[in-house]
């Protein structure tokens, strides 16, 4: 039996040869390895932001792409290293939770070129990409407290992390200068990684917080998001959707979405890594570089008053200027 | 603010039932089961595939329990036929479904995550929750006055003397095992297809286990093990509206009330339970 499995014939082995060369020409072209959080590529918010911009990046500057999910944030190491070892250009890590595995892969291969999104790191090979949520969060506060009827808004927030309580930081400050006498009703998902993925809780703290009279949330949760929305179009309220646009989906109930352009700061970064002018160092993106924004389309034109565009981009230009201070979770507790 | 937190507590409930209830059949036939995360996560997924592709939630709960009951009989091929250990082939069958799940996802949907949204008209409101209750009584009723019940009382207490009797414990437990899977798949169903919009990636989120916990501390009969779902329930509704009002008590210690009481109940209660006494013995 074992015999009839003999060597390849000459024409086969040619053949391999051949398809083995064309397939390994791609190997030229300028490697993109993306790590990507626990809510995973289609949370249609944080991380699909992230893994749109590389795709951009992979369509118009003809880079080779490969994302890998980490369902377990002990694997985000492995997973860096592994890009690591293969010798990718650039190896984008997003999210908090990956700043630690980032900082030691990175400081172990000074000649590998890193990038995080959320995580501040000091490395010349590493380059981080932060942006000012608070000041989104505010302008979103504004707009929810215009848009409230009830004089009552919530906040529902993914993991209990800083980073998300710098979302609800702004968020309150926006509301509170826009109606003093506001009330905020705010919730947790959880305390863990699940968090991001637990829609059905999502609804549950939605449908809570409208109950206590809140009818505007602002949800600050990856993929666990489309429960709130999900209560959103049940109860007839308004939600505030985060990092990419969201409005698209319930049209009608998602009065508009913080965007946090995690698309063009990855989509960036690999183009000017592309062209030899990467830096490591932090850069901040906000208002100003409208790496932070609010988001305005078709889906919520009728949500959006023309005093409501006109008093958020008032509040816009202000911030900008420094005329308002937004009080910044990092800085406050630190 | 009492009817909503009733409310809330019903809702929150339905997976667990559904889930305890399953484990109710498995552990009270002799044969330990941890695997009912994992059963519900591909039930969970199956509806919600199959309810996007038809457009009717029925064929999703369809598919939930059928998909469940599948994924149960394997688990009853490897712990009844090759007699392997139970824990360990229920930990290994819940670790491939965290894999399957996205694996399936992206091949069918090309998402790693979720399923695409499930518009309003085709899920499944509070039915959920009276097949749940529904289902309670129905179980009740065949443990206590079935044939068939005191056969899968037997399967646990008394293995050998059921086999005595001419009756095949094997096949007693795998459609016991059945039972399980159709159950637990119709609690994954009630999460992806009534209580959120789609299948979203691990959405079970531990509730599998909670359930065994409540069928622990219910020990192994309905009635009580519905009341521990109940109350599980009510601990995390409560939860909820505690992390919205009391400010002063930080999130993390509110959170944790349910996974407390779960160990209170299980430590308070456990020494006097009566575990079915052939559970996880092969015949």
């Amino acid at each position: 039996m074992k015999n009839k499995i003999g060597p390849l014939p000459r024409p086969i082995i040619f053949l391999n040869t051949v398809l083995l060369v064309a397939f390994s020409l791609p190997a030229f072209a300028f490697k993109v390895g993306l790590v990507l959080d626990k809510g995973g590529k289609d949370d249609k918010s944080f991380n699909s932001a992230a893994y749109q911009g590389a795709l951009k990046a992979q369509k118009e500057l003809g880079i080779e792409l490969k994302y890998v999910e980490a369902t377990d944030n002990n694997l985000l190491e492995n997973m860096h290293r592994s890009f690591a070892k293969k010798d990718f250009d650039l190896i984008i890590g997003v999210g908090f939770a990956q700043a630690d595995a980032v900082k030691k892969v990175a400081a172990q291969d000074l000649s590998e070129k890193f990038a995080i999104v959320d995580g501040e790191i000091n490395a010349p090979n590493v380059k981080s990409l932060m942006f000012e949520e608070h000041e989104g969060s505010f302008v979103v506060g504004v707009l929810a407290a215009m848009a409230s009827k009830t004089g009552s808004v919530g906040f529902i927030g993914g993991m209990d992390i800083p980073l998300i309580r710098r979302f609800e930081m702004g968020y309150r400050a926006g509301v509170l200068h826009q109606n003093p006498k506001a009330k905020i009703v705010t919730n947790y998902i959880g305390i863990t990684g699940e968090a991001w993925n637990n829609p059905a809780k999502a609804k549950e703290l939605a449908l809570s917080q409208f109950n206590q009279g809140a009818d505007v949330i602002f949800v600050a949760a990856g993929a666990s998001g489309s429960g709130v929305f999900d209560a959103t179009e049940e109860k007839k309220k308004l939600a505030i959707g985060v990092d990419s646009n969201q409005n698209w989906m319930k049209p009608g109930f998602i009065l508009t979405s913080m965007l946090k352009r995690v698309d063009v700061a990855v989509y960036d970064t690999i183009k000017a890594a592309k062209e030899g002018k990467f830096t490591g160092g932090v850069e901040r993106f906000g208002l100003k570089s409208t790496g932070i924004d609010y988001a305005l389309d078709e889906h919520n034109q009728k949500l959006i008053t023309p005093e409501m565009k006109k008093r958020a981009e008032e509040i816009k230009s202000q911030i900008i200027t420094g005329k308002i201070k937004v009080p910044d979770f990092y800085k406050t507790k630190k | 603010m009492i009817e909503e937190l009733l409310l809330s507590t019903l809702r929150l409930s339905t997976p667990l039932v559904f889930a305890a209830l399953g484990g109710l059949f498995s552990e009270r036939s002799g044969v330990i089961q941890i695997g009912l995360e994992g059963m519900m996560l591909v039930g969970a997924l199956a509806a919600a595939s199959a309810t996007t592709f038809t457009g009717s939630p029925w064929t999703g709960v369809l598919a939930g329990a059928s998909v469940g009951m599948i994924w149960a009989l394997i688990y009853a091929f490897f712990v009844l036929k090759i007699k392997a250990d139970q824990i360990i082939s229920a930990t290994a069958l819940n670790l491939l479904a965290f894999g399957l799940c996205p694996f399936f996802t992206k091949i069918v949907f090309d998402s790693t995550g979720a399923t695409p949204s499930i518009p309003f008209e085709q899920r499944l409101g509070s039915e959920f929750m009276w097949m749940a209750f529904a289902l309670v009584i129905i179980t009740s009723l065949l443990l206590r006055y079935t044939r068939f019940g005191l056969w899968i009382q037997f399967a646990g207490e008394s293995p050998s003397a059921l086999q005595s009797a001419g009756v095949s414990v094997g096949l007693v437990r795998s459609i016991s095992l059945a039972c399980t899977g159709a159950l637990a798949g119709l609690g994954g169903a009630s999460l992806s297809i009534s209580l959120a919009s789609s299948y979203a990636p691990n959405m079970t989120a531990g509730r599998g286990f909670m359930a065994l916990a409540a069928l622990i501390f219910g020990a192994w009969r309905p009635l009580p093990t519905f009341a521990a779902c109940l109350l599980f329930a009510f601990v995390d509704a409560a939860q909820i509206r505690l992390q919205g009002s009391a400010t002063f008590i930080p999130v993390q210690v509110v959170q944790i009330l349910p996974y407390l009481v779960t160990i209170v109940a299980l430590v308070g209660f456990f020494g006097h339970q009566r575990v079915p006494k052939g559970l996880g013995k092969h015949v």
